[in-house]
């Protein structure tokens, strides 16, 4: 008896296709550790904001770190990015010690701060010469708006364009020297569905471009279809972490059940249908 | 590719210029400020002084004494008054004095009826001088016709002998320009480099920088390579200005452009050390001008930017005498008019430089990257 593999496949939910497709991607990449983070406790002077939290994030994936305002997320991205000094604690990324080789970690990585502002006056296309300068690369600025389909701005200065577009021109802004590894601190808050949509695609074609994404968010419905394993970190401390399914799998094995049954769709579905799913530019 | 901290300096710098020429402020500060305060000084200084002086009604004009005083390039008569308003004028100060002759007949004395005015008593005097003057010259003519018949030698009182050398004319636009010249440098120091760094900590653009692998010293350099060149490119617009529209002296012509340019970026430099220190210590961007206007209006008013610092009295000389912006000015003053070299005002670029190591002692202290 032959068995069709893909009958077999099709027969499950599109959910679960979307799932197995993730986890190949995850397993093909064989679990390579890019950043080691070992016992990291940062104090701000007697306040103790992480209290020596332990993680890798693997080549590859898109990690998400999770958890509720002053949980620690962005103390500990700015740790790692060498923007902040650590308490105690040992990083290594790319093969390279936050403490010792700084430098060579900043030509590395790409960073999105946190309602960071540009420098004023400038058009998209200065800000992308700035850049290159500070990195000392030769990039075009047509080629790095390109990647995030903002060309047609090209002229606009930084505080004239939406939500969204900060957002992407963010992104381009932390590609220009080719980073092994980018991080994103909150890209996706106060953008409306579908420009949250649209960056999460962008995000994952930066994924499959082989660039290692760590992501801090608040909304779980993203982490769920955007990350590949996600860390829950609460009062300093690392309080879990794994696949979102996992997660998902394992509260569900213990008999949790919503109070609510949970229907075919969801409002923003319908917000979306109704929309539609193309991206605005405004 | 090796990374190259200048090319990262030189980045910022272009950025930042970009950033300088588009913010209106800047450009008004900068040129607007100081071309309108040339305009207005140079055209108020060119007039000189000048002694208004009410005609009486029913006075002689064909009288020598008004004669005489109409040649006379500082009195100006008034005549289209009533006594009344002249009267009142004159208690103001606002008429310098009234004059009223009575024609003259030969042989007698002539009447000369002269009022003055305690709101204007320096003008009042010089117009005395000026009526002493001409009395004196009509009793020597008297005195000549008398001994002409009498045949009685008198020696004369007084022998006078009056010379005038020749020189440069030292031009209102001379005194103004350059004050205005270092108090563009003062604001562009303070104001510009104060707003941009705390707006840049404020904004996280510093903090997004120090994300790439550029250096601390890159960006402090490259801002202030930008307001440099900004600053001196508008430093040789105000003086080409001033010396094509208002004639300003330039007496080794380019040489001592270049001198002054030296000047200029020498003064810049410690006003910039205010403006670092002033961003150090501002909380948020409405707290930046008040902190620059304590630094930027003393010296706006003490340094010899309008009038001349010898026309204070001892005690505010000595004050006038401690600020950086006195001595740019007075070095700048000595290049242009005198012709001096900078190895001439080494004593202005000694109190310079002391001021220069104390500011940048204290802006170390209090700057601030985030």
């Amino acid at each position: 008896m032959s068995i069709n593999i893909f009958t077999e496949i099709s027969s499950y939910s599109p959910k679960v296709i979307c799932l197995l497709i993730n986890t190949s991607h995850i397993y093909s990449m064989a679990n390579q550790p890019i950043i080691t983070v070992k016992n990291l406790v940062k104090n701000y002077g007697d306040f103790q904001a992480i209290k020596g939290i332990s993680f890798e994030v693997y080549e590859g994936e898109i990690f998400g770190l999770l958890g509720p305002n002053g949980a620690g997320k962005t103390t500990t991205l700015e740790v790692i990015e060498t923007l902040r000094e650590k308490t105690s604690g040992e990083i290594i990324v790319d093969g390279f010690n936050i403490e010792t080789d700084a430098d060579n970690i900043k030509q590395r990585i790409g960073v999105q701060l946190q309602a960071a502002g540009y420098y004023p006056n400038l058009n998209l296309s200065e800000l992308i010469v700035l850049f290159c300068g500070l990195y000392g690369i030769n990039k075009t600025p047509m080629e790095m708006l390109e990647k995030v389909a903002l060309t047609d701005k090209a002229k606009a200065k930084y505080k004239d364009l939406s939500g969204g577009q900060k957002q992407r021109f963010s992104i381009a802004t932390t590609l220009i020297n080719n980073p092994r590894i980018i991080f994103l601190d909150e890209p996706t808050t106060g953008l409306d569905p579908q420009a949250r949509r649209n960056l999460w695609d962008l995000i994952r074609e930066i994924r499959d471009a082989g660039t290692t994404v760590v992501i801090t968010t608040h909304y779980m419905d993203e982490a769920e279809v955007l990350c590949d394993r996600v860390a829950f970190v609460d009062g300093g401390y690392i309080i879990g972490i794994d696949t979102p399914d996992h997660f998902i799998d394992q509260l569900v094995a213990t008999g949790f059940e919503r109070e609510k049954q949970t229907k075919g769709a969801n409002l923003e579905d319908v917000f979306i249908n109704l929309t539609g799913k193309e991206w605005r530019e405004s | 590719m090796q990374y190259s901290n200048i090319r990262a300096t030189l980045a910022i710098a272009k950025a930042s210029f970009r950033s300088i020429i588009r913010s209106p402020s800047a450009v008004v500060f900068s040129l607007a400020f100081p071309l309108i305060f040339i305009l207005v000084f140079a055209n108020i200084g060119g007039g000189g002084m000048s002694i208004d002086v009410g005609v009486a009604k029913g006075c002689d004009t064909l009288n020598p004494v008004y004669q005489a005083l109409k040649k006379n390039p500082i009195v100006h008569f008034i005549k289209d008054q009533t006594t009344d308003e002249m009267n009142k004028n004159l208690a103001k100060g606002s008429i310098d004095a009234i004059i009223d002759l009575k024609p003259f007949v030969p042989i007698t004395p002539l009447n000369v009826n002269v009022q003055y005015s305690k709101a204007s008593e320096n003008k009042g005097a010089i117009l005395k001088s000026a009526l002493n003057n001409i009395f004196y010259r009509m009793q020597s003519t008297q005195l000549e016709k008398i001994q002409s018949y009498s045949g009685i030698k008198l020696s004369n009182v007084v022998n006078l002998k009056e010379t005038t050398v020749t020189g440069r004319e030292y031009k209102y636009i001379d005194f103004i320009l350059p004050g205005q010249l270092g108090f563009s440098l003062l604001s562009s120091g303070v104001f510009g480099t104060a707003f941009v760094f705390i707006s840049l900590r404020l904004t996280l653009v510093i903090k997004r920088f120090f994300a790439t692998p550029v250096k601390k010293y890159s960006i402090v350099l490259g801002e202030a390579l930008a307001r440099i060149v900004f600053s001196l490119l508008g430093a040789l617009f105000i003086i080409m200005v001033g010396h094509f529209v208002f004639g300003f002296t330039l007496i080794h012509g380019f040489i001592t452009v270049l001198n002054m340019l030296v000047l200029a970026a020498i003064g810049l430099i410690i006003f910039m050390g205010f403006g670092f220190t002033i961003s150090g210590i501002a909380k948020n961007e409405s707290t930046v001008p008040p902190l620059s206007n304590i630094i930027t209006l003393p010296q706006f008013l003490l340094s010899g930017t309008f009038f001349s610092v010898s026309a204070f009295p001892t005690w505010l000389q000595y004050v006038s005498n401690a600020l950086p912006l006195t001595h740019l000015n007075n070095a700048m003053r000595k290049v242009a008019f005198e012709g001096a070299g900078l190895g001439d005002v080494t004593h202005q670029l000694l109190i310079l430089l002391i001021w220069g190591i104390a500011v940048y002692a204290v802006a170390v202290k209090t700057f601030k990257w985030e």
